[in-house]
């Protein structure tokens, strides 16, 4: 129903006064509504990023500010000490180095997610509605379901306490394939037709047409990647013994173990993993809700 | 790449890893929690045995095991409904206006949701600490005594819930806001022109049209909260005295911990049937009502 529409069916109506205030009255109280509504919100909001602040403020605290009571949010003579000793004595540099290289191998899962997807949404052929079935059905299972058989098919593959074993049980999800496919059925068929009769080879036609095409949800998929690899917590923890291997998340959960013994030094590793997620949210949060709103969830 | 081809060459090598990795270890579950599989298992197949349905017996008289299932249980229903109303009504409220500064505290509200669980508990352990933590002085300034937030085996249960709620609200409040814009606009000012109050057109236009939203998020939501996982992990290791153990973490510790593997199996397929089951009985509710 348009606009238009609706207004002629509601036209015998309009002859009645529509409100009793009068219509700037109604805009301001509106204003007025959105004001507060802003101010609840902000409230919210700060106390929702508070412990982010707790943490920021806290990784800079001299280790006797830190464990002083009463807690004070402001350090009184910040220090960056806590972010060199993780750098210099506790080997953050690896782990650092390691978090890079699973969410580069996580980049490649995605190209072959966004190879799945478009298989799925402009091919017609034999065991199509089964097999993307199959994709959505492993949706549901739950990782805690899954982790003991996916260690042992990976010991049993001799990939256990290597980077790629880290990276290979999470390099394709059956949501992301899915979020690909939703959007790739929107991309016009005849473009491709069109691309086939000129002699584009299928690779082709997927890295030079498809892919270019499906920026909007590359931008988002890209984030979730980004960010599902940064965090990426129970593989490395179950399959790296050998601390060369451990990842940024491994080593910060190692900090918990000394608990109340420096917090600043903990806060300081926690800064280290939370804020290049927050810069690179920031900078692609809004693709993430449009990438939303793409995949036609409604 | 030939035509004919080309669909099974780009699916395969995805389907593949699914297959791989999350359809095969099902299998394998299922197969291992008929065995006496564990560490002695993993080096020297030739010692494992075939032992029916031992685990499960035992697994059903394992105290442990129930006080896990119970507290998953719990988790669950104090969890759900504050995550889902809670992201409902932020999301709500968010779209109210498209300016910048809205569009700026979406931030916020999403930050906890996509930083890392072993940072966020770091933090949480923190604040919660019971000699220099934060809360505790909040608690003291309002003339309250201090809290065993992470000690006391109710107080445990409250202090990951409300830590899970926070992380679990921003995506729920993305996945809203996405549907959101999906409400025709044409509905609302029809609304208004009835004279309806914003509270009214929220209750009675909104609200309705995101029943998928809404649907989808519980659903995901109820399977979130019954794998249950991070949080005590991290937070509590499951104490005080299993007090906060969650299903997952008792497979994790039988599991991993003490290698019981094909004992920690047998209670993934219990897991996975409880959850399959759940999802059902969704779907099959959903469709009872799609009329509209």
């Amino acid at each position: 129903m348009t606009i238009t529409d609706l207004r002629e069916t509601l036209a015998p109506s309009l002859d009645v006064p529509l409100s009793r205030a009068p219509r700037s009255a109604r805009r301001s109280t509106a204003r007025a509504t959105t004001v507060i509504i802003g101010i609840i919100l902000g409230i919210g909001a700060l106390i929702t990023a508070f412990p982010f602040i707790w943490m920021i403020t806290s990784s800079v605290k001299p280790r006797s500010e830190s464990v002083a009571y009463p807690p004070a949010v402001l350090p009184e003579s910040p220090t960056f000490e806590y972010f060199v000793q993780l750098f210099q004595e506790l080997d953050f540099g690896r782990y650092l180095v390691n978090t890079i290289a699973i969410v580069a191998i996580s980049m490649i899962g995605l190209i072959l997610m966004a190879m799945a997807g478009y298989g799925f949404a402009k091919f017609s052929f034999r065991g199509r509605e089964p097999l993307f079935f199959l994709v959505l059905i492993t949706m549901m299972i739950p990782v805690q379901v899954t982790m003991i058989p996916t260690y042992l098919i990976l010991n049993g593959a001799k990939l256990t306490n290597t980077l790629i074993g880290i990276a290979l049980p999470t390099l394709v999800s059956g949501f992301s394939v899915f979020l690909f496919r939703q959007f790739m059925v929107t991309i016009p068929t005849e473009l491709i037709e069109a691309a086939r009769i000129d002699g584009a080879s299928e690779l082709r036609i997927f890295w030079r047409i498809i892919l270019p095409m499906s920026r909007p949800i590359l931008a988002v998929q890209v984030v979730l990647t980004f960010i599902a690899g940064w965090n990426s917590f129970l593989w490395p923890l179950i399959l790296a013994n050998d601390e060369r291997l451990y990842t940024l998340s491994v080593g910060v959960s190692l900090l918990n173990q000394q608990i109340a013994t420096n917090p600043s030094l903990q806060m300081a590793a926690a800064t280290l993993m939370v804020v290049p997620i927050l810069i690179v949210f920031v900078i692609f949060q809004r693709f993430v809700v449009q990438g939303f709103a793409l995949s036609g969830l409604k | 790449m030939k035509a004919r081809s080309a669909p099974y060459l780009f699916i395969a090598p995805t389907m593949i890893l699914l297959l791989a990795f999350g359809v095969l270890p099902i299998l394998i579950a299922l197969f291992v929690s008929f065995t006496d599989m564990n560490l002695a298992g993993l080096g020297n197949w030739s010692v494992i045995e075939f032992i029916g349905l031992d685990n499960y017996t035992k697994l059903f008289a394992d105290p442990d095991f129930w006080q896990a299932l119970t507290n998953t249980g719990i988790f669950a229903i104090i969890g759900v409904p504050c995550v889902v109303i809670i992201s409902l009504v932020i999301a709500l409220l968010l779209n109210r206006s498209g300016n910048w500064f809205f569009k700026a505290l979406r931030t916020f509200y999403f930050v906890p949701a996509i930083t890392a669980i072993v940072a966020i508990s770091l933090v949480w352990g923190y604040l919660y600490n019971t000699q220099f933590g934060l809360f505790n002085y909040i608690l003291s300034l309002v003339g309250l005594p201090p809290v065993q937030w992470l000690s006391d085996p109710v107080m445990v249960k409250v202090s990951l819930v409300l830590v899970a709620v926070w992380r679990g609200t921003g995506l729920n409040v993305i996945i809203f806001l996405a549907a959101l814009q999906g409400v025709p606009k044409e509905y609302l000012e029809a609304a208004s022109l009835d004279g309806a109050s914003e509270f009214r057109k929220a209750v009675s236009v909104v609200i309705p049209l995101l029943r998928f939203a809404i649907f989808f998020v519980t659903i995901t939501t109820i399977i979130a909260w019954l794998q249950f996982f991070d949080e005590p992990f991290v937070l509590t290791k499951g104490g005080p005295l299993g007090e906060s153990t969650s299903v997952s973490l008792f497979l994790y510790q039988t599991g991993f911990s003490a290698s019981q593997f094909g004992y920690a199996s047998a209670g993934s397929v219990i897991l996975f049937a409880i959850i399959a089951a759940i999802t059902l009985i969704q779907l099959r509710t959903r469709r009872s009502d799609d009329d509209y």
